[in-house]
């Protein structure tokens, strides 16, 4: 009758994606964000389509991270608020098990969602077709990360007031790398040369936060919980 | 030792909220078909002592074992026995009765959709079931924390003032639910202001500050 890691994994993803859904302005507020700002850029600067194309890899890299930033805030905050996190504190399955699926479901009607409409915002910016495969992977794997790194920040600021400027003090700085390489991938691209490296090693920071940030978050959790 | 090896035994708990001591070697025991009834003054930390009870909040010194084993090294089967009901009810606005009860509940075991409904029904809800959890009364959210509480079956009951926010009638289905939990085998810690008259065995800590 007891229920597996799996199965609470799946329950919990489902919980999120139809809260989520019943809340779609939470949704859509950091994807008009991310569309505002990136085409405020063309308009203010009035350039030519080729500085215009050196200038949007970066461009598009900080108002993906920044647009993501505002969303992580909610992360655990309000089942902090309501009592829920406890009653899934005390499920029997674990923090880990519950950071996961939380960070996973938040990914995916976050960061995957910027991930769908980033093509929209790399045809404004005269980002050439070519790239747009690039500027989809690079995305994914920042977002995925960005999501990681997140869950710790947001594990250690629930209990504060204002916390999420806190927040982005402490996911910021963690996410240069990201800003550095998802945008240098970007940039080759566009450019016409390989970005392979600059994507495997996205796809490694990917790998060392999936398989270490879940922890850390499940510790942040348990000493804000107390 | 043995005596006590079938329930929850709390064990010389200290703990200490920044320079306050608030449980000062706190010791007690419920076995099952007992409940313990937590009274005492406001402050003087009962919401305390049952999230030190649940797991949530660590001791500084002192330990809380269920069955014979620490509740920090079985941590999982502890859980799993575990129906813990804080002070708000923690439910989820944008779900309805039903979804919430849903998704808690089906953490801890499977359940079916009409025994939940049956769980609302028990509880006096069963009207309020496709409701979005925020448009219900404090009364009600309430009883739809009674009914998560009672479909987890859960042996153990951890129960924060279940009676607030209730009506007459409401008391008397959670004395009756009490009452019926604890005949069963089950067992229940309730912290509450006001006098449980139950028809059960029950063992009274008083908290001083």
């Amino acid at each position: 009758m007891t229920v597996g890691a799996w199965e609470a994994f799946w329950l919990i993803v489902h919980r999120e994606m139809r809260l989520s859904f019943r809340r779609p302005e939470q949704l859509l507020q950091p994807l008009v964000f991310f569309l505002i700002v990136t085409t405020l850029f063309p308009l203010g600067l009035s350039l030519q389509l080729s500085l215009l194309r050196d200038i949007s890899p970066g461009v598009l890299w900080v108002a993906a991270l920044l647009s993501s930033l505002l969303s992580l805030d909610s992360l655990f905050k309000s089942d902090a608020d309501d009592g829920t996190l406890e009653q899934l504190a005390l499920s029997g399955h674990g923090l880990t098990v519950i950071v996961v699926a939380k960070t996973v479901a938040h990914w995916l009607v976050t960061g995957l969602a910027l991930v769908l409409v980033s093509p929209i915002v790399g045809t404004a910016l005269g980002i050439p077709t070519d790239a747009f495969a690039t500027m989809l992977l690079s995305l994914a794997l920042g977002t995925l990360t960005l999501s990681w790194l997140g869950a710790i920040g947001a594990g250690l600021t629930i209990g504060l007031r204002r916390g999420n400027v806190l927040l982005s003090l402490i996911v910021l700085p963690l996410a240069m790398p990201l800003l550095i390489f998802g945008a240098g991938a970007t940039d080759r691209a566009i450019s016409g040369t390989s970005a392979m490296g600059a994507l495997y090693l996205l796809a490694a920071l990917c790998v060392f936060t999936c398989t270490l940030a879940p922890f850390a978050a499940a510790a942040a959790l348990r000493i804000t919980l107390e | 030792m043995n005596s006590t090896a079938d329930g929850l035994m709390v064990d010389k708990v200290h703990v200490w909220r920044g320079d306050r001591h608030v449980l000062q070697g706190v010791s007690t025991q419920v076995r099952p078909g007992e409940l313990l009834h937590v009274s005492g003054p406001n402050g003087t930390g009962k919401t305390t002592l049952l999230r030190v009870v649940s797991g949530l909040l660590r001791p500084e010194q002192g330990s809380v074992s269920w069955r014979g084993q620490s509740i920090v090294s079985g941590r999982t089967e502890y859980q799993a026995a575990l129906a813990y009901a804080a002070h708000e009810p923690a439910l989820k606005g944008d779900l309805t009765a039903l979804e919430n009860l849903r998704f808690s509940v089906g953490l801890k075991r499977r359940s079916s959709a009409v025994e939940l409904r049956g769980a609302l029904e028990r509880t006096g809800v069963s009207a309020c079931a496709d409701l979005p959890a925020r448009v219900l009364s404090a009364g009600q959210r309430r009883r739809v924390s009674l009914a998560r509480v009672v479909a987890m079956q859960a042996p153990v009951w951890l129960l924060d003032e279940p009676y607030a926010n209730l009506d007459s009638a409401g008391s008397e289905l959670v004395s009756g639910l009490l009452q019926a939990h604890v005949a069963a085998g089950g067992l229940a810690l309730v912290v509450a202001h006001r006098e449980l008259t139950l028809a059960c065995r029950v063992r009274r800590l008083e908290l001083n500050s």
